[in-house]
């Protein structure tokens, strides 16, 4: 199986990517990491510029058409991938075989309780596209359940975006800006020392935010909660 | 022929028009309320239908097959119409079916008409464009009326005055009402009691009503109205003359339906079960209701959505509102932001497909309003994909646009150092630079455009390694 990194996580959530490689070797599997891989097009694709994302999807289909499985660590990328590349692409064999990190856990390896151990308050958002693009549903859920020492708190109108949207917090600085003050609202009011989410654009949008206010919650991704044992536990970056 | 009268001159961009509205604590917590109470309350009364599912397939199916074959269901409409004693009347834009309201109005020998709330109406601005003619029209919704009062626009398409508490509708009663008592109080008893006494004169004296189409039977030439309050079912009874005015992509074949779409609808925009008041009439009925029924037929830049394929869609919506009710960005910003009679995620994808050739940079600026979060995809009960749409409209937009704008550039040389790893991993040294930024792991303040980020959060530090760089040293 091949791991598909995404953009954002390789270029400034190595951790992340590490995580994968490290739960998944922990749970048995082959990972590779092609190197001609780069970015899903999903920004080009959202902001309005469908032929430059229609090449990076060739890409992605030629790079990853010898798999059995490709594993991301992202909702929305593997959204992009497998809902939108039919749009765009004759043949989505390899789109057709990616899935979020969850989903490959809980339906293709048949885990919930990956082994790990992390002893810290967590509350968890559910990321738009990994909601209601992918359906992922209680998976993510599950898998933090089975985590020993971790404790699990609701989060108030988990189910609302952050705002982050791509360009659009960019495009439209103010709402989004009105949308994440009211996330953080809600991640504060859980007393979580951790928020975690499948998706670190999300959580760096909601992370941003949690920084400007040097409110002391810390955006860790599922992964990193996930690849957490005792033996090697998690450690929050210096 | 494009979509005149769909927009409000001079709104600005929808960035720009947000900022007011975010800059209201009292607008902000009178959206938040009243979406959260009716986001809830749809929610319940969707889960109790077990079948919720196929049933917007088959709202889907059905307009699809109508939109398949609009000329087809139109034309037997109008010989049922016909044959039942109405007539009908072929507008192609707002000032052809305002003129038509006007002439038919003037026939009847009347100053003043009673409406039924209707989107077509206010889409092509008929109040003003009788006005213009010396003829004057009373909304009769009570949310519709306290917009007209207020002289105000509406903000949302079933509740057009969400952006008022009942303490400014008070204010309003008072000021505008000339009937209304001294002492009135803000208990939307009072306020609604009213609003009765009010209307009660009108109704009772109006020889004319003008009225949207929630629905038409092509089958039967049947006229569908629901609503809540009872009062539309005044105007569409009491006055001699009735004149409706519908868009063109209304029609249903048949009479069964109806079925889907009476199940689909309330439950979706006021989460109720069944609509309080279902009107239906066909042509005239000796004895029996108005005299005169009149029928337009409203084109108005529909036919040249109907042409695009992935945008057509939109017309099948039925103006529930389910997507306002949902939509994170309408919550925030409420409609007067999106500068149309058509606010929220709906309004983003169908104000600029009805201006067509006239589209304007406001317009433009309007399916760029959504996050893509999908919420309203999800609640829609005609399966409408608003953000496929979205993002349809939004590479329209580019297209349009200058190919030497920063973004294009910026899109295309991304793409470049996308389109290769080698190129890929230059552009991700480059950005590692960006540590020279930051403070503490994080970066406060950037560059335009960058700024916009750094205004109201940080970005992390670039690490010193990305994982690509981490997996050639270590496994490669």
């Amino acid at each position: 199986m091949a791991l598909f990194a995404t953009c954002v996580t390789d270029t400034l959530y190595p951790r992340t990517g590490q995580a994968v490689v490290k739960l998944l070797e922990r749970l048995g599997c082959e990972v590779d990491f092609p190197a001609a891989q780069t970015c899903c097009g999903q920004m080009h694709y959202n902001t309005g510029y469908p032929r430059h994302a229609a090449s990076l999807a060739a890409d992605y289909e030629r790079i990853f058409t010898e798999y059995d499985a490709v594993v991301a660590p992202s909702g929305s990328c593997v959204g992009m991938v497998r809902e939108i590349y039919p749009k765009l692409l004759d043949s989505t064999r390899a789109a057709q075989r990616s899935h979020e990190l969850s989903e490959f856990l809980v339906d293709v390896l048949g885990v919930t309780d990956v082994g790990a151990y992390f002893p810290h308050r967590v509350t968890y958002h559910p990321t738009c596209h990994s909601l209601r693009m992918l359906e992922v549903g209680d998976r993510p859920l599950r898998l933090l359940r089975a985590v020993r020492g971790l404790e699990l708190v609701e989060l108030p109108e988990a189910d609302s975006c952050c705002g982050f949207g791509g360009t659009f917090a960019i495009k439209n600085a103010d709402t989004s800006g009105a949308m994440l003050a009211d996330k953080i609202k809600g991640v504060t009011e859980t007393v979580a020392e951790v928020l975690t989410a499948g998706d670190n654009s999300c959580l760096m949008h909601i992370g941003g935010g949690l920084s400007r206010l040097r409110a002391g919650v810390n955006p860790v991704h599922l992964a990193e909660i996930l690849s957490s044992t005792e033996e090697e536990p998690w450690q929050a970056v210096a | 022929m494009a979509g005149r009268g769909v927009t409000w001159l001079g709104t600005p961009t929808f960035p720009k028009a947000a900022r007011t509205a975010l800059a209201d604590p009292q607008l902000r917590a009178n959206l938040r309320n009243a979406t959260t109470t009716i986001r809830g309350k749809r929610a319940d009364a969707v889960a109790e239908l077990p079948d919720w599912e196929p049933l917007r397939r088959a709202g889907e199916a059905i307009k699809d097959q109508v939109l398949g074959d609009l000329d087809t269901y139109l034309e037997r409409l109008e010989a049922a119409v016909t044959a039942r004693g109405g007539i009908v009347h072929w507008a192609r834009d707002a000032d052809e079916a305002n003129e038509i309201v006007l002439r038919l109005t003037r026939e009847a020998g009347a100053e003043e008409v009673v409406k039924v709330k209707s989107m077509a109406t206010a889409e092509i601005g008929l109040n003003e464009a009788l006005a213009e003619g010396g003829v004057r029209a009373v909304e009769t919704d009570l949310a519709e009326l306290i917009v007209q009062l207020g002289e105000d626009r509406p903000s949302h398409i079933l509740v057009p005055a969400i952006h008022r508490n009942r303490a400014e509708i008070r204010e309003i009663f008072r000021r505008e009402m000339p009937d209304v008592p001294e002492d009135i109080t803000d208990e939307p008893k009072e306020l609604a009691e009213a609003a009765r006494r009010h209307l009660r004169q009108k109704f009772l004296t109006a020889k004319v009503a003008v009225s949207g189409a929630n629905f038409a039977v092509a089958d039967s030439g049947s006229i569908v109205v629901v609503e809540s309050e009872g009062n539309g079912r005044m105007c569409l009874t009491l006055p001699e003359t009735l004149i409706t005015v519908m868009g063109i992509e209304k029609v249903v074949p048949t009479w069964s339906d109806l079925e889907v779409f009476l199940q689909l609808l309330p439950r979706s925009s006021t989460a109720e079960r069944m609509n309080p008041y279902t009107s239906i009439w066909t042509g005239v009925t000796p004895g029996d209701g108005p005299k005169n029924f009149h029928l337009v037929l409203l084109d108005n830049g529909r036919t040249d959505t109907l042409a695009d394929e992935v945008g057509r869609q939109a017309l099948r919506c039925i103006r529930c509102s389910a997507c306002l009710n949902v939509c994170p960005v309408y919550e925030r910003t409420g409609g007067a932001a999106y500068g149309s009679v058509y606010p929220g995620p709906i309004g983003a994808i169908l104000t600029p497909q009805l201006l067509g050739e006239d589209v304007d940079k406001q317009a433009r600026s309007l399916p760029y309003a959504s996050s893509l979060c999908g919420a309203c995809f999800e609640v829609c009960p005609v399966r409408i994909d608003i953000p496929e749409v979205l993002v349809h409209l939004r590479a329209q937009a580019v297209e349009a646009k200058n190919k030497t704008s920063p973004e294009a550039v910026a899109m295309s040389a991304l793409a470049w150092a996308m389109g290769d790893a080698r190129r890929w991993a230059a552009t991700q040294r480059i950005a590692g630079i960006g540590r020279l930024l930051s403070r503490g792991g994080r970066i406060s303040s950037l560059p335009w455009p960058g700024s916009k980020w750094t205004s109201s959060r940080d970005l992390p530090a670039p690490p010193k390694e990305t994982f690509r760089a981490w997996w050639r040293r270590t496994r490669g």
